[in-house]
C-alpha cells in the first residue's frame, strides 16, 4: 500500500493507481474529458491537472489520470493554480467548440465566463481520442486513427478513406463526448450500419461487462438512429 | 579492411595508421559542410584535384585534396586551408583554384584578396589560428571537424579515435565509466541539463533489473537556425559512434538507434558510411576486440516532426507509432523502447564521453564554471558578421560570444536581443550581455541553453515580430494532443498577429502572459511547456515594444508593414527613376530628374525602392 495526501486527506492507495483513480475512490472529483475507466490514460485534455507540493521546490502541475501515486506525494486538486489551469483549459476548448452542448456545460462548470479568443471554424470533435482508442483497445480492430499534427489533426481512417476494416459496432458513435464522429465516413465503404448487435458485439468481444457509454449517452438505439439518418442526409 | 580481433590488434592497427598519417604531410582541406556546400564548395575540391594534376603538383609538391566536416565559420565559405602551414582562404572560388596553386602552392606566396580580414582591427590574416572567430573558442568536440575525413575511419583512428573504448574495454569496469562520466560533471547537451552520469546510472540499474535496454542518439535537431549536431555527425561521426558503445558498455545495453532526421542527408550518409567502416573493422557487432562485449547501432531516420526530438515522441517514432508524446513518469530510463529501460542523450553527449575517458573527468570538470562543465556548441546566426558554429567554454559571456567571436553586428548596427536556446528559449536584451553562458545563469533571466541556438537581433528587428516568428514555429510543430499547446499555441499566435496588424487591444499583454504561463504549466511535453517561452522573455524585456504597436499602432523598428509608411525625401530624391522602375505595386510616380513620391495606397511596404535608393532618399516611418 501506499500513502499519501489529497487536499489534506491521508488516503492509502495499492501500489500502481493513479492520482485520478485515487481521487475517486475516496470520493474526490476531478473533471476529465479524454479518460474513460475502460481504457489506457492519455493525457490529452489536461482538465484533471492536480498540484503537487514538493518542499523547496515551486509548485507542479500533472495530469492525475496518468500520474501514479507515489509514497508520501502532497497533493491538491482545488488550488488556485489547479483550478485556474482547468479553466484556463476550458476556455481553450471553447474557443473551437462553441456551440457544442457538452463542451459549454464543461466550460460553464469550471467558470469560464468570457472567452478571449475564438478560433475561425467550431469543430464538435475535441480530439480527446476516445474513439481511436476504444476502437484499438476495446474492439481491437483500429479501423481509425488521429492523423496530421496540430490544428488539422483529426480522426480518420487510414489514407481518408472508408475503412475496410471497421466491423460496424458503433464503439466509436458511443464513447464520442460531443457526438461529433461521422460513422458514415469511416464505415460507408463497405456500407455497415451502427446497430445495437453490432456494438454488442464489438465491446464485448474484448472488455467483458464494463459499460461503456459515458453518462450522457442515455439511449443508444436512438443516437444510432440520428446518426444513420444522417448519413442517408449526407448520401 | 580486416576485422580486428583483439585489443593488440587494435593498438597495432592504429599505430600504423598513424605512422601513416603524418601531421605534417602537405594538404588542401576544404570543408564539405552543408553551408560550404550551398556556397559552391563542391565545385572547388574537385577544381582542386584537377587543377594540381594540371599543373604538375604531383611529385615533390603532392599535395592532397581533402574534404571534411564543417570548419564553422559559415560566413566565410567556401573555406580552404592550406596545411600544415595553416593559411586560411575564405569565400574560395572555383576561379581562384589556378591561382592557389600556382601561387601559394607552388610559389610559396599567400594570395591578399582571399585573406580573412578582421572587421576590428582591419588586419589581414594569413593563419587559420590566428582569426579571431577561432582564437577565442575552445574547440574538443568540434576540434578535429576542420581536418578530418568523415569517410574514412583510419584518419579518425590514427588522430586518437576509439582508444578511449579500448582503454575502457581494457581495464575499466562499467562502474568506472558512469562515476567518470558523472565526476566530469557532463550534463545533457540536447537541452535539460541533466546529469549523464546520474541517467545513466539509473538507466543501467534498470537494465541490471530488467536484463535489456537500449540507447539512443537523439539527432533530430530541428531548431530553426541550429546546426550543431548536424555538423557533428556530418564531420565527425565516429566520435558520436565511440560516445555511444562507451555508453553501451557503461549501461550493458547491446543495441543503440541514431534518431536523425531524413533532411540530413549528408548526415545520414556519412553516419552510415562510418558505421558500415566500424562494423567491418570489428568495433561494432559482437566480442568486439574480443571483450566479448557485443553492441550493435542502427539508423533511424525522422520524418520531420519537431516533436519527435522529445524524448517519448522519438520512442514512439522509433517504434513504428505516431511520433507523439505520451507523459513521464515513466522516464525512458524505467520504461522506454519497446518497455525496456532506453537512455536518450544528444550527439553533443555522446561526443563528449570519449573526450571524457581521454583526457579524464577531472580535466574536463575544470572546464567550465562550478555547476556547468565542459564546452557548448552554439550555432551563431541572423544579424551577426561571423555566423557560424562556435564551441566555447561553459562561463564565457554573451557579450564575448557575440563581439569576440561572432565579431558584432553588420553594417555597425546596435546590438538589440539574442534568442538562445531556440524556439524553446528566451530572448536576452544589451543589458543582460554579461551572463555567463551556462545552464544556471541563462535560465535565471528566462532563456535557457537549450540545444544551443543562438539568434542575434539588432536595432531594425520588431522583437514583436522575432516572438511571433518562432511562436509560429512551434505553433506547426504542435503534435496536437493536448488542448493547452494546441488551442494555446494558436491563440498566442493570432494575438501576436493582431498586434503585429497594428489591432491589439490593452489586455492583450495581460492574456499573452496568462496563457503563456498556463501553456508552460499544463502542457504535455517540453514543446508546449517551453513554447511560450519567446514571447513572454519579449514581453519581460522588450515590453514597450508591444505598447508602442497596441496604443501607439507604431512598430519602432518600423518592420510590422501595416504600421510604416514608405515616402520619399524630395530634397534628396534626384529623381532617376530607378525606385519608380522597380516599384512591383506600380506605387511611385515622377518624371525623370524631379522627386517622386510613393502612393501609399499601392505600395506593398516591400522595401525594394528603400534598398536600391543610391541617394538615402527612401524613408521610412
Amino acid at each position: 500500500m501506499i500513502s499519501l495526501t489529497i487536499d489534506e486527506q491521508s488516503i492509502q492507495v495499492p501500489a500502481g493507481r493513479t492520482l485520478l483513480e485515487a481521487c475517486r475512490e475516496h470520493g474526490i472529483s476531478i473533471p476529465t474529458l479524454c479518460y474513460h475507466p475502460a481504457l489506457e490514460p492519455y493525457g490529452g485534455c489536461r482538465l484533471c491537472m492536480v498540484e503537487l507540493e514538493i518542499p523547496g521546490r515551486p509548485p507542479r502541475l500533472v495530469a492525475a489520470c496518468v500520474y501514479p501515486c507515489e509514497e508520501g506525494l502532497v497533493v491538491h486538486t482545488r488550488s488556485a493554480l489547479a483550478l485556474k489551469s482547468r479553466m484556463m483549459t476550458a476556455e481553450l476548448l471553447l474557443a473551437g467548440a462553441r456551440g457544442v452542448p457538452e463542451i459549454e456545460q464543461l466550460a460553464a462548470e469550471l467558470g469560464v465566463e468570457t472567452v478571449r479568443f475564438q478560433l475561425a471554424e467550431t469543430n464538435t470533435c475535441v480530439l480527446c481520442g476516445l474513439c481511436v482508442r476504444a476502437c484499438r483497445e476495446i474492439v481491437g480492430v483500429s479501423a481509425i486513427s488521429l492523423i496530421e499534427r496540430g490544428m488539422a489533426k483529426k480522426v480518420s481512417a487510414p489514407f481518408e478513406l472508408a475503412s475496410s476494416r471497421c466491423i460496424g459496432c458503433g464503439t466509436c458513435v458511443l464513447i464520442c463526448p460531443t457526438g461529433a464522429f461521422r460513422f458514415d465516413e469511416v464505415a460507408g465503404f463497405h456500407n455497415v450500419e451502427p446497430t445495437l448487435e453490432g456494438y454488442r458485439r464489438g465491446y464485448y468481444r474484448a472488455s467483458g461487462e464494463i459499460d461503456l457509454r459515458p453518462d450522457f449517452v442515455q439511449d443508444l438505439p436512438a443516437l444510432l438512429r440520428r446518426q444513420g439518418q444522417a448519413g442517408e442526409a449526407k448520401g | 579492411m580486416n576485422r580486428l580481433q583483439t585489443l593488440e590488434e587494435f593498438d597495432q592497427w592504429q599505430l600504423a595508421r598513424q605512422q601513416e598519417y603524418n601531421p605534417d604531410r602537405p594538404v588542401i582541406t576544404v570543408c564539405g559542410g552543408t553551408g560550404c556546400r550551398v556556397y559552391g564548395s563542391e565545385k572547388v575540391w574537385e577544381a582542386f584535384r584537377s587543377e594540381l594534376t594540371r599543373q604538375g603538383a604531383d611529385g615533390d609538391l603532392y599535395y592532397d585534396v581533402k574534404v571534411t566536416g564543417c570548419h564553422g565559420f559559415c560566413e566565410r565559405g567556401p573555406l580552404v586551408v592550406i596545411r600544415p602551414q595553416g593559411i586560411f582562404y575564405s569565400h574560395v572560388k572555383v576561379e581562384d583554384v589556378p591561382e592557389i596553386v600556382s601561387e601559394t602552392i607552388l610559389g610559396s606566396r599567400t594570395i591578399e584578396r582571399l585573406l580573412y580580414v578582421d572587421p576590428v582591427s582591419g588586419e589581414k590574416i594569413i593563419h587559420e589560428h590566428d582569426v579571431p572567430f577561432y582564437t577565442h573558442q575552445k574547440r574538443l568536440i568540434l576540434e578535429k571537424n576542420g581536418n578530418l575525413d568523415p569517410a574514412e575511419i583510419s584518419e579518425y583512428i590514427a588522430g586518437g579515435g576509439y582508444s578511449a573504448l579500448a582503454a575502457v574495454l581494457r581495464s575499466w569496469t562499467p562502474e568506472q565509466v558512469i562515476s567518470a562520466v558523472k565526476s566530469s560533471g557532463l550534463r545533457g547537451r540536447g537541452g535539460a541539463g541533466f546529469s549523464t552520469g546520474v541517467k545513466w546510472s539509473l538507466c543501467a540499474a534498470n537494465v541490471l533489473k530488467t536484463g535489456d535496454g537500449y540507447i539512443v542518439c537523439n539527432a533530430d535537431e530541428g531548431d530553426p537556425g541550429a546546426y550543431m549536431d548536424r555538423s557533428v555527425m556530418e564531420g565527425n561521426p565516429h566520435s558520436v559512434i565511440e560516445g555511444m558503445l562507451i555508453g553501451a558498455y557503461a549501461m550493458g545495453v547491446h543495441q543503440g538507434f541514431v534518431y536523425i532526421r531524413a533532411e540530413y542527408p549528408l548526415a545520414v550518409k556519412n553516419l552510415r558510411l562510418a558505421i558500415q567502416q566500424a562494423e567491418e573493422l570489428g568495433l561494432l557487432g559482437e566480442d568486439i576486440l574480443h571483450s566479448g562485449f557485443d553492441f550493435k547501432l542502427s539508423v533511424r531516420l525522422g520524418a520531420g516532426a519537431f516533436v519527435c526530438g522529445e524524448e517519448t515522441a522519438l520512442i514512439a517514432s522509433i517504434e513504428g507509432r505516431i511520433g507523439e508524446p505520451r507523459p513521464r513518469p515513466p522516464y525512458p530510463a524505467e520504461s522506454g523502447l519497446w518497455g525496456k529501460p532506453t537512455n536518450i542523450n544528444n550527439v553533443k553527449t555522446w561526443a563528449a564521453v570519449p573526450i571524457i575517458i581521454r583526457h579524464g573527468a577531472e580535466w574536463y570538470a575544470r572546464i567550465g564554471t562550478e555547476k556547468s562543465k565542459g564546452t557548448l556548441i552554439f550555432s551563431v546566426v541572423g544579424k551577426i558578421n561571423n555566423t557560424g558554429l562556435v564551441e566555447v567554454p561553459m562561463g564565457i559571456t554573451l557579450r564575448e560570444l557575440i563581439f569576440d567571436i561572432g565579431g558584432g553586428i553588420p553594417r555597425g548596427k546596435a546590438f538589440k536581443a539574442a534568442q538562445i536556446g531556440g524556439p524553446s528559449g528566451g530572448c536576452l536584451p544589451a543589458e543582460h550581455l554579461n551572463v555567463k553562458m551556462d545552464y544556471e545563469s541563462l535560465t535565471s533571466l528566462g532563456a535557457i541553453v537549450g540545444s544551443g541556438g543562438l539568434v542575434v537581433a539588432d536595432e531594425d528587428t520588431c522583437m514583436v515580430d522575432f516572438a511571433r516568428y518562432f511562436m509560429t514555429f512551434t505553433q506547426q510543430e504542435s503534435c496536437g494532443k493536448c488542448v493547452p499547446c494546441r488551442i494555446g499555441t494558436k491563440a498566442m499566435l493570432e494575438t501576436l498577429t493582431r498586434i503585429c496588424n497594428g489591432e491589439g487591444q490593452p489586455d492583450d499583454l495581460e492574456y499573452l502572459e496568462e496563457l503563456g504561463s498556463h501553456i508552460r504549466a499544463s502542457s504535455l511535453c517540453a514543446l508546449g511547456q517551453t513554447s511560450p517561452n519567446p514571447v513572454l522573455s519579449t514581453l519581460r524585456y522588450f515590453r514597450e515594444e508591444y505598447e508602442a504597436h497596441i496604443y501607439e499602432k507604431r512598430c519602432p523598428a518600423r518592420v510590422c508593414k501595416p504600421l510604416i509608411t514608405y515616402r520619399i525625401d524630395v530634397e534628396r530624391c534626384t529623381g532617376c527613376m530607378v525606385c519608380l522602375r522597380n516599384c512591383s505595386g506600380g506605387a511611385i510616380q515622377g518624371e525623370k530628374g524631379q522627386p517622386h513620391s510613393i502612393d501609399p495606397e499601392h505600395c506593398t511596404r516591400c522595401g525594394v525602392c528603400r534598398n536600391l535608393c543610391k541617394f538615402d532618399a527612401v524613408l521610412v516611418a
